[in-house]
C-alpha cells in the first residue's frame, strides 16, 4: 500500500479549477519531485493536501496511510503524519520557537497515545534537530519566525519537520529565497531525513534543488495534470529544454 | 474564505462559568439617592463624622454633576441612560457584626467563594496570599491578617480602617483621587461602603501578596468599592484584585474608586484580573465598570506599576493612572483588554510627570472578537518642572474577524523640552494564515487561536504574579472559546 496515493483529484481556488485530475503514488522511502512552470498547481496541490480549508475539491480521492485524507482537518492531517513546510512560513510573535514546536510535538503525540514530553526532555532533543540545520541556540527563545531571515524561516521549517518526524512531508519551494549555503544546509536536513518509512515529495521550478537532494522520481505538472513522468534524468531534460513542450500546445 | 469567516464567528460563544447566584437573606437600603441614604450609610457603618460630612459634600457634588449633564460622554462607547435612583446602593448579607473567626460567616458565602476558586480557610489558600472578600457592600472577610500584623501590615475593609484607623484614613482618603475628580469618583465617594486598606510601614516588604476578590451578588444593585494603598518610606506590596459577577439581563453599575500612595522609595504593585459578567452573546445584560484608579507617587524614587486584565464587564471605563511627583519615580501600565460580543472597553492610562527624571512605560494590548468595540485613550503628560523625564508608550491591537473595532486616541503634552518621549502602535488581525500554520503542525483552532493570543499578551503576563498569569492566560482562552471555531 502506497503511503500517500491520490486519485483523479480536482480543485477550486475562489472558483476556478487548478487541479484537473492528478494521479499519484508515493510509496514509504520514495523522494518525489513535482516540477512545473509558474500556476501550473504545484502550491495548489500542496495546500490541498495538508487540508487549506479554502481549497475546494471537487473530485477525486487522496488517502494517506489508507485513511481519507480529504476527510481530516489539517490538524487531524498532521497528527496522522502529514507535514507541509510553507512557501511562507507565517510569523507568531511573542510565542518561543521552543515554546511553539513541543506544543506541537505534544499535539501529535498526544494523538498517537504517546506520553507528552516535558521541556526537560524536550530541549535536547530540539538542541540535536537544530545543531543539524546549523540553527544556532538563540533561536530557541525566538519568537516564531519573527524577525528571521528568509533563508533562517525555511531552516526553521525543515527543524520543524525534524522535530515532528512525519510519514509524508511536503516541502512547498523550500528552496526558493535561498543561496547556495543555506541551500546545501536545507538539503542536507532534508537528506539526513530520508528513511525507509518516511515519503518525501519535493514541490520545486528548478532543477538545483535536485543537485542536492536527488528524487526517486520526478513528475512535470502542468495546467493541473501531471504530463510526465520519470526518474532524476526528467530533471535535467527540463533544466535544459524549459516546460515549454509541454506548455504550448496547452496554449494553442 | 467563507470557511475562514464561519470559524471566526463560531469563536463568540462562550459561556460565564461565574454566573451562579448566592441565596443569602440581604440587608438592603431602599432604592434610590440622596442625602438620607448616604446618612442611614454613614450610620449603619457606625462612621465618623468626618467620613459622612465628606460624603455629603461628594453628594452634593455629584447631585449638581448629575443635574448638569450626568456622566461624562467622551468615551467611545454606547448604553441607555442610567437611572441613578433606580440602583440600590447598599446591600449586604445579613450576619452578626464583627465576626471572630469564618465559622461565623454565612455557609452560603464561603461556598461562594470556593465555587469561585478562591476558599476562604487560611490553609486552603494559596501559600502567599492574603484575601479580603467583597460580597455586594460589605468586606466578608480578610484571611491572613495576624501573620500580616506581625510585620506592621495592615490590611483590613475599608470600613474596618475607618474604626481602627480613622487617622491614615483621614489624611489619604481623596489625596489621590478627590469627590471632585469625576462624575463617577464623586458617587463612588458619596455611596462607598467597603473595599480594602492596606498600609505597609516604613521599610517594610510586605510578606505576602495581597488581594481583594469582588462579588456582586444581589440583583439591582451598584458595587461601590474603594480601595486605598499605602506603602510608607522604602514599603514594597504587591496588590491583587479579581472580580465576578452572576448572570442577569439587567446591566448593573460598578463604579470603584482606587487610591494609591507611595512615598519615598516604596513600591506599590496593583495588578487586577476583571471579569465582570460581560453580559450574553446579543448584548444583554452586564456589568457598567465605570472605574476611577491612580496612584501617586509622591515620594522621591518610588515606583507604582499598573497591571491589568480586562476581559468581563459590558462597558469599561477605567484609566490607571500614576502622578509621578517624586524625582526619579517610576510609573508603569501593563493592560490586556478583550472585548469579546457588544462588549464595549475605552480604557487605557494617564501618566503625569511632575518630578525631574520621571520615566513611565505603558504597554496596552486590546483584543477585539465578536462585535467587540476596543479603545486606547491615554494622556503623558510632561509638565514644565519635569526636566529628564522620558516616556515609552506601545498601543497594540487585534482582530479577531470582521465586526469588531479597534480605536487609539494617545494624548501627548509636553512643557518640558528635555523630555523623550516614544510612542509605537500596531494594529493586526489573526489571519487564517496564522491558524492554517499552527494547525498543520498539530494543533487545534483554539490551541492555535488561544497561542497566538497569548503571545500578542505576553508583555503583559509576565508582569503579573505566577498564579495569576496562568488564571490570566485561562480567561482569555474560556472568555474567546468558540469565537473561532
Amino acid at each position: 500500500m502506497s503511503i500517500l496515493e491520490i486519485k483523479n483529484l480536482r480543485a477550486n481556488v475562489n472558483g476556478h479549477e487548478i487541479l484537473k485530475g492528478i494521479n499519484l503514488k508515493v510509496n514509504a522511502g520514495e523522494v518525489h519531485s513535482i516540477m512545473g512552470p509558474n500556476g501550473s498547481g504545484k502550491s495548489t496541490l500542496a495546500q490541498v493536501l495538508a487540508r487549506r480549508e479554502s481549497y475546494e475539491v471537487t473530485d477525486g480521492q487522496v488517502t494517506l496511510n489508507g485513511k481519507d485524507l480529504l476527510a481530516m482537518k489539517p490538524e487531524e492531517a498532521a497528527c496522522e503524519g502529514l507535514f507541509m513546510a510553507f512557501q511562507y512560513p507565517v510569523e507568531v510573535p511573542g510565542i518561543s520557537n521552543a515554546y511553539f514546536l513541543r506544543a506541537a510535538l505534544n499535539a501529535v503525540r498526544k494523538y498517537g497515545g504517546l506520553e507528552e514530553l516535558d521541556a526537560m526532555d524536550f530541549l535536547p532533543f530540539l538542541k540535536e534537530k537544530m545543531r543539524l540545520l546549523d540553527m544556532d541556540e538563540r533561536f530557541l527563545n525566538r519568537p516564531v519566525n519573527e524577525g528571521f531571515s528568509g533563508g533562517e524561516k525555511k531552516r526553521n521549517e525543515i527543524v520543524q519537520m525534524a522535530v515532528l518526524e512525519p510519514k509524508v512531508a511536503i516541502l512547498d519551494e523550500t528552496d526558493s529565497g535561498l543561496d547556495i549555503d543555506a541551500l546545501k544546509i536545507v538539503a542536507r536536513g532534508v537528506n539526513t531525513m530520508r528513511s525507509p518509512d518516511r515519503a518525501i515529495v519535493l514541490v520545486t521550478h528548478y532543477q538545483r534543488l535536485l543537485d542536492y537532494i536527488v528524487p526517486d522520481y520526478v513528475h512535470v505538472l502542468v495546467d493541473g495534470r501531471i504530463v510526465k513522468s520519470g526518474g532524476p534524468e526528467l530533471a535535467l531534460q527540463l533544466e535544459e529544454k524549459g516546460y515549454g513542450s509541454w506548455v504550448e500546445p496547452a496554449i494553442a | 474564505m467563507s470557511t475562514n469567516v464561519d470559524t471566526i464567528r463560531d469563536f463568540a460563544k462562550s459561556e460565564y462559568k461565574w454566573g451562579f447566584v448566592t441565596e443569602v437573606e440581604e440587608e438592603r437600603v431602599p432604592k434610590g439617592l440622596n442625602e438620607d441614604i448616604i446618612r442611614l450609610i454613614s450610620t449603619k457603618k457606625n462612621e465618623p463624622e468626618f467620613m459622612l460630612q465628606w460624603r455629603l459634600r461628594a453628594y452634593r457634588h455629584w447631585a449638581s454633576l448629575e443635574r448638569a449633564a450626568a456622566e461624562p460622554k467622551w468615551a467611545n462607547i454606547k448604553y441607555g441612560p442610567i437611572n441613578y435612583q433606580d440602583i440600590v446602593y447598599y446591600s449586604a448579607p445579613k450576619q452578626k457584626t464583627g465576626l471572630k473567626n469564618l465559622d461565623e460567616l454565612d455557609p452560603e458565602i464561603l461556598r461562594t467563594y470556593e465555587k469561585l476558586g478562591i476558599p476562604l480557610e487560611e490553609q486552603k489558600l494559596l501559600a502567599g496570599v492574603a484575601v479580603d472578600a467583597v460580597f455586594d457592600s460589605v468586606s466578608v472577610a480578610t484571611t491572613f491578617k495576624e501573620k500580616l500584623a506581625k510585620a506592621g501590615v495592615i490590611f483590613c475593609s475599608f470600613s474596618e480602617a475607618v474604626q481602627k484607623h480613622p487617622e491614615l484614613v483621614q489624611k489619604y482618603l481623596g489625596s489621590v483621587v478627590p469627590f471632585s475628580d469625576n462624575f463617577f469618583a464623586a458617587l463612588n465617594a458619596a455611596v462607598f461602603t467597603d473595599g480594602s486598606f492596606v498600609y505597609v510601614p516604613k521599610g517594610v516588604r510586605c510578606p505576602m501578596e495581597l488581594s481583594t476578590y469582588f462579588r456582586i451578588n444581589a440583583a439591582a444593585t451598584g458595587q461601590f468599592e474603594r480601595t486605598l494603598i499605602v506603602a510608607d518610606e522604602g514599603a514594597y506590596v504587591s496588590y491583587l484584585e479579581g472580580c465576578t459577577a452572576p448572570i442577569r439581563d439587567e446591566n448593573q453599575l460598578h463604579a470603584a474608586v482606587v487610591e494609591l500612595v507611595a512615598l519615598d522609595n516604596a513600591q506599590i504593585k496593583y495588578s487586577t484580573v476583571q471579569n465582570w459578567y460581560p453580559g450574553d452573546k446579543d448584548g444583554r445584560g452586564g456589568i457598567y465598570n465605570f472605574v476611577t484608579k491612580r496612584g501617586k507617587c509622591l515620594g522621591v524614587s518610588s515606583k507604582i506599576s499598573w497591571t491589568q486584565v480586562e476581559t468581563g464587564s459590558a462597558i469599561t471605563w477605567k484609566y490607571p493612572s500614576c502622578i509621578l511627583q517624586g524625582d526619579n519615580s517610576v510609573g508603569e501600565f501593563y493592560s490586556v483588554a478583550l472585548t469579546n460580543n457588544y462588549q464595549q472597553a475605552d480604557t487605557g492610562t494617564k501618566m503625569i510627570h511632575l518630578g525631574k527624571n520621571t520615566r513611565s512605560t505603558v504597554v496596552s494590548k486590546g483584543i477585539s472578537a465578536g462585535h467587540g468595540q476596543n479603545t486606547y485613550r491615554g494622556l503623558v503628560k510632561i509638565l514644565k518642572n519635569a526636566s529628564g523625564a522620558r516616556n515609552y508608550t506601545q498601543c497594540d491591537s487585534l482582530l479577531i474577524g470582521d465586526k469588531c473595532g479597534a480605536h487609539t486616541f494617545p494624548y501627548i503634552e509636553v512643557k518640558n523640552a528635555s523630555a523623550r518621549m516614544e510612542h509605537e502602535a500596531s494594529t493586526s488581525k489573526i489571519g487564517e494564515d496564522q491558524i492554517f500554520y499552527l494547525r498543520q503542525r498539530g494543533l487545534s483552532v483554539e490551541e492555535a487561536v488561544s497561542m497566538i493570543i497569548n503571545g500578542f499578551c505576553k508583555q503583559v503576563f509576565r508582569e503579573l504574579p505566577m498564579e495569576f498569569a496562568v488564571e490570566a492566560q485561562k480567561l482569555l482562552s474560556i472568555n474567546l472559546e468558540g469565537s473561532v471555531g
